[in-house]
């Protein structure tokens, strides 16, 4: 993302400064990508079973959803309510270019960035509209979309058959590095054995690795300042010359494309794909992960993906509950911590999560924000 | 020729079905007036006013029919639906947006997805208790309204397809008034207009915006009502969808505008009517969603509104 928002030609802040919080916030996002990879780890080496890394990957693929939901709704303030259709352009990318519905097989690496762009290029077919319309009225548009998406995913397998409709694609490729297919049998590093289960929560890993640095780095840089910025006053930020259209479709094409990501991700974990996976109520879910976790909060998102996922494994038999809870997590979160259980809601450029900056946060009465201005 | 034939026939069920559209939209407008705020749980407000009036009918001519004469029925499940979907919609209003309104535009919005999910797995749950499943309920729309109907000019119109538009012309005619003519109206129109103005000239803003959530949340459920004796079947789910299409219906005509949200229910209803004869039935639901999202991407303030200035 280094051709956003050329630097204007006279810098008034010296070159020194300037360059300064960047190498700070590379060092950060490193330090805190570095956290992330090695609690993977111990996971790995830790987990007593095969269906806890399971759960741990799924942990993963819904946390690099809430990261890019966070970009969207979080730090750009644009309420997208449609956010899991392009986790499903993205799986059915793969599973229509990847399978033998269609007898096409291209490779995983290919069609990883393929699906990204495609759910990106949705992205921008849905920011378009957000370009025009203001707050709720995008939370609207985005809901129609997702329902398009769904709508068109179920119903294209007449006249001609595309997406095999409600019977879903089966029989998806497993990602393959060389001659050696992921997922397929264990890898045996001597002692030490990596199950099919484990390759697939590496790649998980390593994805949202990527995807976590670049939110926190993207989050510091000018275009995370600008989404900042816009999602507390569009005319104040509009007025300092950032260009709000910029923003936003960025906002939109980031979060979009790392859902697509995601989707090819899972295809090839799952092997299979169903329209039922990419319902409203999915959306809903990954945006209440944001919620709950913080708004604007990168590790807020992971923690929001961890609590909600492991929720409904640990009280299993409350199954029928789960979205009664999640209705009543949405209200009372709101109620009485907006600003989530790990977010910040400073409307300052930094918001450091050092221990002593949330105490005095939290010390601090709440600014009485005006809701009409 | 056959589809051709067809039309003056799709035109009556559109507007049937828009009419419904049309007084549902009423609630969005009318809170987004006052509040400019998508109570986005409204479409389960009309839900709930679909089962309440079917409790009613099952209560009435369950034990010995106590009552079996149609208009009293009806009567009386218009009544039931619109009291406690009224109800619901301003104790929405007291727990889960009055305490939201000072904080940020995400807030109230977020909050009302998660009513939604509330009322929604409520009434399910419920089901499952009381009957052992969730399935979609039987309404007995025959104890009410004589099946059959009047032909004219080889158009068949059934007797529930005029009762629907007869009642939701009759409401909105009186809402109409309400709105133009009383002192309430006028406090209304003053609230939606500037309501800290209105609060400094002696309206009670809060007082208002409770009457506003009552009386949007009674038409929802009266549309609930008339629903479930037009389709004869409901769900949990239903709220969802009648929802988001009441809510593009508000928007096709210009939110906040009371003119406008029963246009544009009537343009969704009858659109969306010949879409299901032109095209596949199934890709009924994308005109809707496509003509919303074209709407917002032309115009955003709807056919009918008028482009507002951002205040900052």
């Amino acid at each position: 993302m280094t051709t956003l928002a050329p630097s204007p030609p006279v810098e008034t802040e010296p070159a020194r400064r300037a360059s300064s919080p960047d190498a700070a916030s590379r060092r950060t996002a490193a330090k805190q990508v570095g956290v992330l990879v090695a609690v993977c780890l111990l996971v790995i080496l830790a987990a007593p079973s095969d269906y806890s890394v399971r759960i741990a990957t799924l942990v993963l693929v819904y946390a690099a959803l809430a990261m890019g939901l966070n970009v969207v709704v979080g730090l750009a303030g644009l309420l997208d309510l449609g956010f899991i259709a392009f986790f499903g352009v993205g799986a059915y990318t793969y599973a229509l270019l990847a399978s033998d519905l269609h007898d096409i097989h291209l490779n995983f690496w290919v069609l990883l960035p393929v699906g990204m762009l495609v759910a990106a290029m949705l992205g921008v077919l849905v920011g378009l509209p957000a370009l025009r319309t203001h707050g709720d009225y995008l939370a609207i548009v985005t809901l129609g979309f997702g329902e398009i998406v769904f709508i068109l995913l179920v119903n294209l397998d007449r006249p001609v058959n595309i997406t095999n409709g409600p019977q879903g694609v089966l029989g998806i490729d497993l990602p393959s590095i060389g001659g050696w297919e992921v997922g397929k049998e264990g890898v045996f590093l001597g002692a030490f054995g990596l199950t099919p289960t484990m390759q697939f929560f590496v790649l998980a890993t390593l994805y949202v690795a990527a995807v976590m640095y670049c939110a926190l780095r993207l989050r510091d840089a000018r275009l995370g300042r600008a989404w900042r910025a816009m999602r507390e006053s569009e005319a104040a930020t509009s007025s300092c010359g950032v260009s709000i259209v910029r923003a936003k479709m960025s906002a939109f094409v980031f979060g979009a494309s790392v859902a697509g990501g995601a989707g090819v991700l899972t295809a090839a974990w799952y092997g299979s794909v169903f329209p039922d996976s990419f319902l409203f109520s999915e959306s809903i879910k990954v945006l209440a992960m944001v919620v709950l976790g913080g708004i604007g909060s990168v590790w807020g998102a992971l923690a929001g993906a961890l609590m909600l996922v492991l929720m409904p494994e640990l009280l299993r038999e409350f199954d029928q509950y789960r979205l009664l809870i999640f209705g009543l997590v949405l209200v009372l979160v709101m109620r009485l911590r907006p600003q989530g259980l790990f977010g910040s809601r400073s409307p300052g450029i930094r918001a450091p999560g050092t221990l002593g900056n949330r105490i005095r946060r939290r010390l601090r009465r709440p600014t009485d924000r005006g809701g009409r201005s | 020729m056959d589809v051709l034939e067809s039309l003056p026939q799709q035109l009556v069920y559109g507007l049937a079905l828009g009419s419904v559209y049309a007084m549902i939209a009423l609630g969005y407008s009318m809170v987004y007036g006052v509040l400019e705020f998508i109570n986005f749980s409204h479409g389960e407000v009309f839900m709930v006013g679909a089962f309440a009036s079917l409790l009613t009918l099952t209560a009435l001519t369950g034990i010995g029919g106590v009552v079996s004469w149609g208009p009293v029925l009806l009567l009386l499940m218009l009544l039931a639906a619109m009291v406690a979907s009224g109800a619901l919609g301003v104790a929405v209003e007291r727990l889960a947006y009055r305490p939201l309104r000072r904080s940020s535009r995400l807030a109230p919005l977020i909050s009302a997805i998660g009513v939604s999910l509330i009322l929604q797995n409520i009434v399910m749950l419920l089901q499952v208790r009381f009957q052992g499943d969730s399935r979609p309920q039987f309404v007995a729309a025959g104890e009410v309204v004589p099946a059959g109907g009047w032909d004219v000019l080889g158009v068949r119109i059934s007797h529930t397809a005029g009762l629907v538009f007869g009642v939701s012309i009759v409401l909105m005619l009186a809402l109409g008034a309400l709105v133009t003519r009383s002192s309430l109206g006028r406090s209304m129109r003053a609230t939606a207009q500037d309501p800290e103005v209105a609060g400094l000239m002696g309206i009670n803003v809060s007082g208002v915006i409770t009457r506003t959530f009552l009386i949007g949340s009674g038409l929802a459920g009266a549309a609930g009502c008339l629903v479930a004796l037009y389709y004869t079947q409901i769900d949990y789910t239903m709220g969802f969808s009648a929802g988001i299409k009441a809510f593009a219906a508000a928007v096709l005509g210009g939110i906040g505008s009371i003119r406008g949200a029963m246009a544009g229910g009537l343009v969704l209803g009858v659109t969306e009517a010949f879409a299901a004869t032109f095209m596949s039935a199934a890709y009924k639901d994308l005109i809707a969603f496509a003509l919303l999202v074209l709407v917002l991407a032309i115009r955003p303030a709807g056919l009918l509104g008028r482009k507002t200035l951002e205040r900052v």
